[in-house]
């Protein structure tokens, strides 16, 4: 046997090898080294993962900070400063700065002789802190800054309301008197804010009436005049100009016309008399400087004594703000009011987009994966999925735009509805559009995770079905796909996230400023995939840098960055937890 | 049960009273080991290295057996590497027929060509026959799907479905359209009772099939091959991911099988072989070497190196 010869050799070889190593070993008597146990690897690891935490953890920090406190009611602070000028407002910001000699010399002797000893008591930095005022139709400015040096006197007025308004921001003042429905009170603050609160509540009853008649009722007649146009301007195009049934569309359109008017001047008395019975209704209110103002009434969404409050109130006022900004629309450009339309479009567009992009993209990993012949090729595609990941979003974006919006949708609208050219339908950005750039956009994201999961079945399963007499689609439809789901699922999950976050391309492809109208609603045919939508990214976006009371709009910015991170969260929770269930389901323990 | 009589090949005067099954005792010496004359000489492996065609040596007492399964000089290439030379062999219906072997020596892939799961690898070349009750498995215009569904394959390491007991059991009915619900919860139940896995799962038939144990699973696949009451029963290795007990259970289960179905199994057990199998063909590099009856394979080999194997001296 060979074993034997090669035997004894090793045996030989032995005794003088190991003493050798033996002695070597006796030599250095020494544990083994720090950097052979792979402690430094631990710690650099460890490290790598605790800064990327600390990161994370900065930012929802920041985030959650300056977002949460932006509606909680602060008090009002009443200023005079030394040159004889009054205002009020919450304090929206303080800091310390360093005044320069030049800025100094402009001021006046006596207020330069204040800075001056403000400087020497503090160490060379003024305390200043910027007020947000309000009162823009007076003052012509939200914010103000006011330095410590500058301050004669402040207090807090117990009676400084903060009201709300629906337009020209907030109002601080106190409240002189009440006139409603032809009476007038001028009663202590007290009982003019109880009167107030009841008065406020009828006064915006009225007014919400009013809305809706204007926004639905109105609405509907016009959009059934529009149809009746473009009844006529179908049978146009579809007959000529001198046609019969051109006649007989026109004559009907008259005739419906004719009704709608009747309608419509109906509503319009309605409206009138319900303005008529809110114009009496005002609450007058002398500002920090003593001027005069008057506030209709309709015009408060809220109102509050913003120093009298207590913690309860003040949670109410939270909770009551909390509640329009989740379910009321925005007004003010948005800087105020409420997102649901955002949310309801964030939301619409990721779930459009995951019902587009997970069938598709499970149907090409499909292909690649189990039918592709392996080769050059494959791996090529394989390599162009993998980098259409890394294209930058808002080449996507003008991708949709140019294919999705002008291509498909243009030859849409000439299809099938000519007669509301030259204003498009579907040739500009709506939530389709929208949806299928980002479709596109996560792609990628679908398939990769997919082709793993699918990688990942093992052979014996397929085998097993093969031996069954099963198809290679039986196979795939009955073993694989069930099998690969939560890989799937993962993928999904993944392009949920990227979608919901997306903002570059939506800015081409559909998300506007302000959508007059829901993409669902109660007209026929419900859900509105050519309309423009309103997207919590693109807000925040438009928040920030596009909005003219920018100082206004910052806590905003934050407050709707949690919302959209909250979003995104639940919509990953509820996938995950989907995918839980599907693991339950076809895996058992030992797999 | 095995052809009755000693192999026509060997002389009568056996000193063994030939025990019904197991392995010879180790006090019992093997009749050839004394025996001065196997009727060849020793010389087999030395010529299949100087790569002469082999011809095997099949016992007699098999040639005048029902065959269920006819494999005539069927050869299969990877690529340039030939895995199986030249094998003939007749699987006899109703019976165990064990392949054993040592490893790489090709007895699963002739137990995969039987229902051309190799048809799944690329580059696989095939020459010679095999045929199925008389129909060819190689033949063009054969539908492999159909021909599958005649024949039930029992893998190595159990491989139940991502699907429940019931759906795992009834899975070749589901996949021809089988809908009626009476249809497919009788045949789950008889093919479960065949299996002896009833009672053990008749309670929760729609729990997850890969929550059971191993050796359930691997009942509940040959549950799943036979309740498309298949002609042939493979099994590749059915025990060897599982622990002694769960093994004694399957070898009891292939006993009672036998006789309803033709079993084909590729082991590498010598106790399992001798203890389920009627019959035994030894197969070493891609040569079909001996093939008998078992205990005649067993207790009288006709070739040295079919009792060297046997009895572990080799392999």
């Amino acid at each position: 046997m060979t074993e034997l010869e090669f035997d004894p050799k090793p045996r030989v070889a032995q005794p003088t090898a190991s003493p050798a190593r033996s002695v070597r070993r006796r030599d250095k008597r020494r544990a083994t080294s720090l950097f052979a146990h792979g402690e430094p690897m631990v710690w650099l690891t460890g490290g790598a993962l605790g800064l990327a935490l600390a990161m994370i953890s900065t930012l929802l920090f920041v985030v959650i900070s300056r977002g949460l406190p932006t509606f909680w009611p602060q008090p009002v602070v009443e200023i005079a400063t030394h040159d004889g000028q009054r205002f009020a407002g919450e304090v929206a910001l303080s800091e310390s700065f360093v005044i320069g000699p030049e800025a100094l010399a402009a001021l006046p002797a006596d207020a330069a002789a204040r800075a001056r000893a403000a400087l020497e008591t503090s160490g060379g930095e003024i305390d200043r802190r910027m007020l947000r005022s309000g009162n823009y139709d007076l003052t012509g400015t939200h914010f103000r800054w006011v330095s410590d040096f500058e301050v004669a006197a402040e207090s807090t007025p117990e009676w400084m309301l903060c009201v709300e308004r629906l337009e020209w921001g907030r109002f601080y003042g106190v409240p002189t008197a009440l006139e409603f429905d032809g009476r007038r009170s001028e009663g202590p603050s007290a009982q003019l804010w109880a009167e107030f609160e009841s008065a406020h509540a009828q006064t915006r009853a009225t007014w919400s009436e009013r809305r809706s008649i204007e926004e639905h009722d109105i609405g509907r007649l016009a959009k059934a005049k529009e149809e009746a146009r473009l009844a006529v301007r179908s049978a146009e195009l579809e007959y000529g100009l001198q046609s019969p049934q051109r006649a007989a569309a026109e004559r009907e359109a008259t005739a419906l016309s004719a009704e709608l008017d009747e309608e419509m001047r109906a509503l319009g008395e309605r409206i009138e008399e319900l303005k008529a019975l809110n114009a009496g209704r005002r609450l007058l209110v002398r500002t920090a400087d003593g001027a005069q103002a008057t506030l209709p009434l309709e015009q408060v969404v809220r109102a509050y004594p913003a120093n009298q409050l207590s913690a309860f109130d003040k949670l109410a006022v939270y909770a009551s703000r909390v509640e329009e900004f989740l379910l009321d629309s925005p007004r003010e450009s948005n800087s105020e009011g409420g997102v649901f339309p955002a949310i309801f479009g964030t939301v619409l567009m990721t779930l459009i987009m995951s019902v587009l992009v997970v069938p598709f993209g499970v149907l090409a990993a499909l292909y690649l994966r189990e039918y592709a012949r392996p080769g050059p090729l494959v791996s090529a595609v394989r390599i162009a999925i993998n980098n259409l990941a890394g294209v930058p979003s808002i080449v996507f974006g003008v991708f949709g735009v140019g294919f999705f919006c002008y291509t498909v949708g243009g030859g849409i609208d000439t299809w099938l509805f000519p007669e509301r050219l030259p204003s498009p339908t579907f040739g500009t950005g709506g939530l389709l559009w929208a949806s299928l750039t980002l479709a596109l956009l996560t792609l990628p994201v679908v398939i990769v995770p997919t082709e793993e999961a699918l990688a990942a079945v093992p052979r014996s399963m397929r085998e097993g079905s093969y031996a069954c007499g099963a198809t290679k689609w039986q196979t795939i439809w009955r073993i694989v796909l069930p099998r690969a789901m939560p890989g799937i699922m993962t993928g999904a999950i993944l392009a949920l996230a990227r979608g919901a976050g997306e903002v570059a391309p939506l800015m081409l492809v559909g998300a506007s400023k302000l959508a007059e109208e829901l993409p669902i609603d109660g007209a026929f045919p419900y859900l509105h995939p050519e309309r423009s939508f309103m997207h919590l990214g693109f807000h925040i976006y438009d928040l920030g840098f596009q909005s003219q009371n920018s100082e206004a709009a910052k806590p905003m910015v934050y407050t709707t960055t949690l919302l959209l991170i909250a979003l995104v969260v639940v919509l990953n929770v509820v996938a995950i937890w989907i995918r839980a269930r599907l693991r339950r389901r076809f895996q058992g323990a030992q797999l | 049960m095995i052809p009755a009589g000693p192999s026509p090949a060997l002389d009568g005067d056996t000193l063994i009273p030939a025990p019904r099954r197991g392995l010879p005792s180790p006090t019992m010496q093997h009749p050839s080991s004394e025996r001065s004359s196997p009727s060849r000489p020793a010389k087999v492996f030395e010529a299949i290295a100087r790569n002469e065609p082999h011809v095997t040596e099949t016992h007699l007492s098999l040639q005048g057996d029902d065959a269920v399964l006819e494999v005539e000089q069927f050869q299969l290439h990877y690529g340039a590497m030939q895995a199986l030379h030249n094998i003939s062999m007749r699987i006899p219906r109703g019976k165990v027929t064990a392949l054993i072997g040592p490893s790489g020596c090709g007895k699963s892939t002739l137990l995969r060509s039987v229902n051309r799961m190799n048809d799944l690898i690329d580059n696989v070349r095939i020459g010679g026959s095999m045929r199925l009750n008389g129909d060819p498995i190689y033949a063009p215009g054969v539908d492999v799907i159909e021909l599958r569904k005649r024949i039930g394959m029992v893998f190595q390491k159990p491989n139940p479905f991502p699907m429940s007991i019931f759906e795992n059991v009834i899975y070749s009915l589901r996949i021809d359209g089988e809908s009626d619900k009476r249809v497919l919860a009788q045949t789950c139940e008889e093919s479960l009772r065949a299996a002896g896995l009833w009672e053990e799962v008749k309670d929760r038939l729609q729990d997850s099939a890969l929550r059971l144990s191993g050796g359930q699973q691997q009942r509940l696949c040959i549950a799943r091959a036979i309740a498309a009451e298949p002609e042939v029963l493979l099994l590749d290795e059915p025990c060897s991911a599982l622990d002694p007990i769960a093994t004694g259970r399957i070898e009891d289960l292939i006993e009672e099988l036998k006789g309803e179905y033709s079993i084909l199994m590729v082991t590498h057990n010598m106790q399992q072989a001798s203890r389920t199998s009627d019959c035994t063909a030894f197969m070493y590099l891609g040569r079909l070497i001996e093939y008998g009856p078992t205990d005649d394979i067993f207790l009288q080999p006709h070739l040295r190196e079919t009792e060297d194997y046997v009895t572990g001296r080799f392999g």
